[in-house]
């Protein structure tokens, strides 16, 4: 199985990273800080949002530490509540919106549509402080003492039963909200108005498609976070507001505003991975995209819909029973589209020609763990058994398979597999190869019994729990464990490419997209000359004739 | 790769290493149209974002006022229907001048951009006066709420507040419903300090403009950005001209 | 290898004896839910099988070993069809399902009986009509449906017993409502499952669902000696709401004899049907619902009651069927002093409210 490989890479002895490239054009932490460069953007965006990965890991190291006793021995079920809220804010806001986004389709985007840059440099360099001032707003909340409101800040206990700090976690999100909205608002420009001659809406890689959808959903849902949060924050302050219904506010309205975004959201941090998947199974199974335009128009769907099914998170909560019914319709529908997908993925493989590079590896483990993670859904999206299963830990096991199943894997391959490309370099194959199985096993052992505690009744947000739950707590416990050496894994050997990996050339993959077209890693302007796009999108064939081409005229 | 050292020099280096551009081309754009496009394009989808943020407030008001439409009404009964005219008044004008000035900018006529960006701050800085004079008014009369122990006195007893009483003659509020006043005040100034926030911003902008425009930056075919900031300017009155009859025009339909 | 630490052995067998897979079934709902339960599994493992045979059997075909030149193919029609039309199908089949489900379990029977829930930063405190307080504890007879009447009196909390696989939030400001029929004898969990600050995980407590008998001499055991409409009573006398809603003609506010359930038409226009939502909303928030034909004089009592003791007038007004238990409440109470309309009967000022018993 590993011995065929699509990787072809230049004479080792004789190949030469570029000596000008966007990492080397200028030198000085003021050229990386002031740059309008969207590769370098990305990079400042790559080196935040792991540090970011990595605090809110700890964090949940911490909470499974925690639960493997059913006792509340470890820490102060205080101190557990924070441990979760910062988890799931750190994680949620710092690190899985702006994940694939704001790096890989930052670095990406330009290249893919045949632009120089994103339509705004300077806004995307803004976008970034943003992130960086919302950060370290996150950060300071957790020096100081932390937030223990749970990352869904729900009315009234935010606004007036606790003494954390609510205000400053809330005006973190709030700022980081922006950093996104921009990302997204200067994304749907540069698809709109940056396109190379040639390129076509249905030329562009299904990645640029995913990345719009989930623009839209930034720059549509983000700013009601950002008002609800205010209105929190207000009301915090000024102990009068719209959500207490002790001053005749309504709390059911705080839930309705919150999850308007807090769905979509789902769909923000999902969609644009699944854009790193159909680019990555295209490759690696030398095919185009099987239905492509029905893969692309899924993205848009799942946009559309994503935006009518917010009370699904509210069956419980006295919400109307035909509401509910109308609800639960939409988000039957709103599945839809990602089983068009799933099987779309599946169906590029036939007839292809299959290697198994990390990327890959990495990309059948998404399928997999989404297609669990999508079909649970379901059992909370029928109102009947979500009365069941909803505020369990069925909850969590689900939303975790899809985020860190789903979105996670789905960074990892990106990652992978436009690593030599933005670096010049290959990371270590088989260490890495070892590092995707590692953490789908560690992924598996830690999540799947979380279904069952779930099943069982198990709430979440517990800092202990009856005794005959702790079998299942344990294996989730040990399975955490393997998933962070799984995590560690990659930083480690990436970090050791950046100096020793093998030199990649401009195109290892023989990938079709227009950033293969390029030199690696690319020119600060991305192309000597700006590309015409004379060709389908996965047009291999293509691909093929221009390699011939070039064998010939060396 | 050569291309990238000429790129280096970027558009503040002025046009002599591409000759063939304007300078205030940016190197990415392929053509002026382009930039102008795609800056206008993201203005308008910025201001969709706007849209959205006012829409959750809009959302609570609406909610609230359904609920509590005898306090929604006395409490509007409070503001200044004069006041609030004037300040649409002088909102309405303001966009004219601006218009005038982007206008101004894209004939080329530096004075005239001058003259009526100057206008538009005056007016600008008017309209957070009057807000201003108003707000003052509610501080006096302790109807902000959270802060300035707030008092429903004009409610439970609206004969107390002779002013307002002799207009409309409102009948005392239940206790219960007086309390909910608060929850008006408390929308009204989140709403109107939502919306005096995006004037003083547009307002700095303005600034920024005009001592920009005295070098002539935007008379010389390049007014993106004075476009752009009209749009910003009409959005905001827009926003106002929504918020007028929510709050000040509760009880006249 | 046979040297296992003793620890570690007691620790594996406390473990393993002490170890569930599947919550116990003890509810009429609770193998309905669950066979929507299985069904769902069911069409998850065909869909994931279904999905790992194409990865599997496309990677071994197709593998670049066995298949060298991949064959380009755009796609299918049909195929796409096919896997919108199918998961679509088998989806709104458990949207169906899950509906009626969910109207069951949110739609109580009329002959349940009603027990009232109140949920407070970190316990459960219940209320049984005949006025046995419990907390963090409910017992319930089986093969009976239950009615629970839900209010937070501070923060969101969920009342969530999954052995019945019921569980509905519990509100500020807000009755929300959920019944169950035990079906199986037993001890059950009682969570919170709404994070509810510091001490949610011990927001817990038991269901005791027991056979008819024990129920019946459990509530002997466990009375206070009032039923909670007799607290209710109390009440309505103690807070001199009979000085005004009394049987007499010149009486300031309406008759609320035999008003539970009953249609009206509020001096807003607004048509209500008077259930616990609407007495609730009335005694605390009286100027938004007046009846016609009288003034908006009744004082808001917005944070003088407990949840509890609403609860408690509820239930009183929810049994009361005839004037003679006003007119009882009258004779005992001190009216105000202001109340120059009517005469204070009986100025036995000092008697206590929990006297007045027939």
């Amino acid at each position: 199985m590993s011995a065929a490989t699509i990787v072809t890479l230049p004479d080792q002895a004789t190949a030469r990273i570029p000596k000008m490239n966007f990492l080397t054009k200028e030198n000085g932490l003021l050229s990386w800080l002031l740059t309008g460069d969207h590769k370098r953007i990305a990079t400042l965006y790559l080196i935040s949002i792991t540090f970011f990965f990595f605090i809110g890991g700890a964090l949940a190291g911490l909470i499974r530490l925690e639960l493997l006793t059913p006792q509340n021995d470890l820490v102060a079920a205080d101190t557990y509540n924070k441990l979760f809220s910062m988890h799931g804010l750190i994680m949620v806001f710092f690190f899985l919106v702006p994940s694939v986004p704001a790096t890989i389709g930052n670095f990406l985007m330009p290249m893919m549509v045949g632009a120089k840059d994103l339509a705004l440099p300077k806004i995307n360099l803004l976008s970034w402080y943003l992130y960086v001032i919302g950060g370290l707003m996150m950060l300071w909340t957790m020096c100081v003492g932390g937030v223990d409101t749970g990352w869904t800040f729900t009315t009234p206990l935010s606004t007036h039963y606790l003494n954390t700090h609510v205000v400053s976690a809330a005006m973190s999100v709030f700022v980081a909200g922006f950093s996104s909205i921009l990302t997204g608002l200067n994304f749907i420009v540069t698809i709109h108005k940056m396109r190379c001659p040639g390129m076509t809406w249905f030329r562009l890689p299904l990645f640029v498609w995913s990345n719009y959808a989930a623009s839209i959903l930034m720059v549509l849902g983000t700013p009601v976070l950002a008002i609800t949060l205010t209105l929190v924050a207000l009301e915090r302050i000024f102990h009068i507001g719209v959500f207490d219904p002790a001053f005749g506010g309504d709390p059911l309205l705080f839930q309705h505003l919150f999850w308007f975004y807090s769905h979509p959201a789902v769909y923000i941090m999902i969609l644009p991975g699944f854009g790193v998947i159909s680019e990555v199974i295209s490759t690696f199974s030398r095919k185009r995209v099987f239905g492509y335009t029905a893969v692309a128009f899924s993205s848009v769907a799942i946009a559309v819909f994503g935006f009518f099914v917010w009370a699904h998170h509210m069956f419980i909560m006295g919400i109307s029973n035909y509401s509910a019914l109308v609800f639960s319709l939409l988000t039957m529908l709103v599945a839809v589209p990602s089983a068009i997908k799933i099987y779309n993925w599946a169906f590029t493989l036939y007839k292809g020609s299959i290697t198994f590079e990390t990327p890959m590896l990495y990309a059948i483990g998404f399928m997999g763990l989404f297609t669990i993670g999508g079909l649970t859904g379901v059992f909370l999206g029928a109102t009947g058994t979500d009365i069941h299963l909803t505020e369990t830990y069925f909850v969590v096991a689900h939303f975790h398979f899809v985020m860190v199943g789903g979105m996670l894997m789905s960074f990892l391959a990106g990652i992978h597999f436009w690593w030599p490309k933005w670096t010049g370099r290959m990371y270590p194959e088989k260490i890495s190869q070892l590092a995707a199985l590692t953490t789908f096993i560690g992924f598996n052992l830690t999540f799947f019994p979380q279904f069952i505690l779930g099943t069982l009744g198990m709430p979440r947000r517990y800092a202990a729990y009856p005794p005959e739950f702790q079998v299942l707590n344990v294996f989730s416990t040990a399975g955490a464990t393997v998933l962070g050496i799984g995590y560690l894994l990659p930083i480690l050997y990436l970090t050791w490419s950046l100096k020793y990996g093998a030199i990649a050339g401009d195109n290892p993959w023989h990938a079709t997209g227009l950033e293969w077209q390029t030199q690696s890693p690319p020119l600060t302007e991305n192309f000597p000359e700006i590309p015409i796009m004379d060709h389908e999108a996965y047009d291999y064939e293509w691909l093929e004739r221009m390699e011939r081409k070039e064998v010939a005229s060396v | 790769m050569s291309d990238s050292t000429a790129i280096a020099q970027g558009a503040s280096a002025g046009a002599a290493p591409h000759g063939e551009h304007p300078s205030y081309q940016r190197h990415h754009f392929e053509t002026v149209g382009q930039q102008f496009d795609a800056t206008n394009f993201a203005m308008w989808i910025f201001l969709l974002t706007e849209v959205m943020f006012f829409g959750g407030l809009f959302t609570s008001y609406l909610i609230m006022r359904n609920w509590y439409y005898r306090a929604f009404v006395e409490g509007s009964h409070q503001l200044s229907i004069l006041w609030g005219t004037a300040n649409t008044t002088v909102l309405i004008i303001s966009s004219f001048t601006m218009a005038m000035a982007v206008w101004s900018a894209q004939m080329r006529r530096k004075g005239a951009l001058l003259l009526f960006l100057g206008l538009t701050f005056l007016l600008g800085i008017a309209f957070l006066g009057i807000k201003g004079i108003e707000w003052h008014e509610k501080w006096v009369k302790h109807h902000v709420p959270g802060i300035h122990q707030y008092s429903e006195q004009a409610f439970l007893n609206p004969a107390s507040d002779p002013e307002v009483f002799k207009e409309y003659h409102d009948k005392p509020l239940s206790p219960g419903m007086a309390q909910k006043t608060e929850e008006y005040f408390f929308l009204y100034f989140a709403m109107t300090g939502m919306h005096a926030l995006h004037m003083v911003i547009g307002v700095c902008l303005l600034v920024y403009i005009f001592i920009r425009a005295r070098t002539g930056a935007y008379t010389n075919g390049h007014f993106t950005f004075v476009e752009n900031f009209g749009l910003y300017w009409h959005f905001v009155d827009i926003i106002w001209i929504f918020l007028y009859p929510l709050l000040y025009l509760i009880s006249r339909y | 290898m046979s040297h296992i630490s003793p620890v570690l052995w007691q620790f594996l067998v406390k473990w393993l004896t002490n170890f569930s897979l599947f919550p116990p079934e003890a509810s009429k709902v609770a193998p309905q839910m669950d066979a929507l339960y299985f069904f769902m599994v069911l069409i998850s493992l065909v869909g994931l099988t279904v999905v790992i045979l194409l990865i599997v059997s496309f990677s071994v075909l197709y593998n670049k070993k066995r298949h060298p030149v991949a064959v380009q193919i755009e796609g299918s029609t049909l195929l796409e069809a096919t896997w919108t039309i199918i998961p679509l199908g088998l989806f709104l089949i458990t949207f169906v399902w899950g509906a009626l489900l969910y109207f069951r379990i949110y739609t109580p029977p009329a002959n349940a009986m009603n027990i009232y829930v109140v949920g407070k930063q970190w316990m459960w405190k219940i209320e049984h009509p005949g006025g046995q307080h419990e907390i963090d504890a409910l017992h319930v007879p089986i093969g009976r449906p239950v009615q629970l009447t839900i209010i937070s009196q501070d923060v969101f909390h969920s009342f969530s017993i999954p052995a019945f696989r019921v569980k509905r939030e519990a509100i500020p400001g807000r009755y929300t409502s959920v019944w169950f029929e035990a079906t199986v004898p037993g001890t059950y969990h009682l969570f919170c499952t709404q994070y509810c600050g510091t001490n949610h995980s011990q927001m817990i407590g038991e269901v005791v669902a027991m056979k008819p008998d024990d129920f019946r001499q459990w509530l002997q055991g466990s009375t206070s000696g009032n039923s909670l409409a007799q607290d209710g009573e109390r009440l309505f006398a103690s807070l001199s709401c009979n000085a005004c809603h009394n049987p007499r003609p010149d009486s300031r506010g309406p008759n609320l004899v035999g008003i539970y359930g009953s249609h009206l038409t509020l001096a807003s226009g607004e048509t209500v049907t008077v259930d616990d939502a609407f007495l609730r909303q009335a005694i605390l928030n009286p100027s938004e619902h007046v009846t016609p034909g009288y003034a908006p004089i009744m004082p808001t009592y917005q944070g003088q009651i407990s949840e509890e003791g609403v609860f408690a007038l509820v239930e009183y007004l929810k049994h009361l069927d005839s004037d003679y238990r006003i007119q009882q409440t009258l004779n005992t109470t001190v009216l105000p002093a202001d109340n120059e309309g009517s005469p204070a009967p009986g100025a036995k000022g000092s008697k206590a409210p929990g006297e007045v018993k027939q």
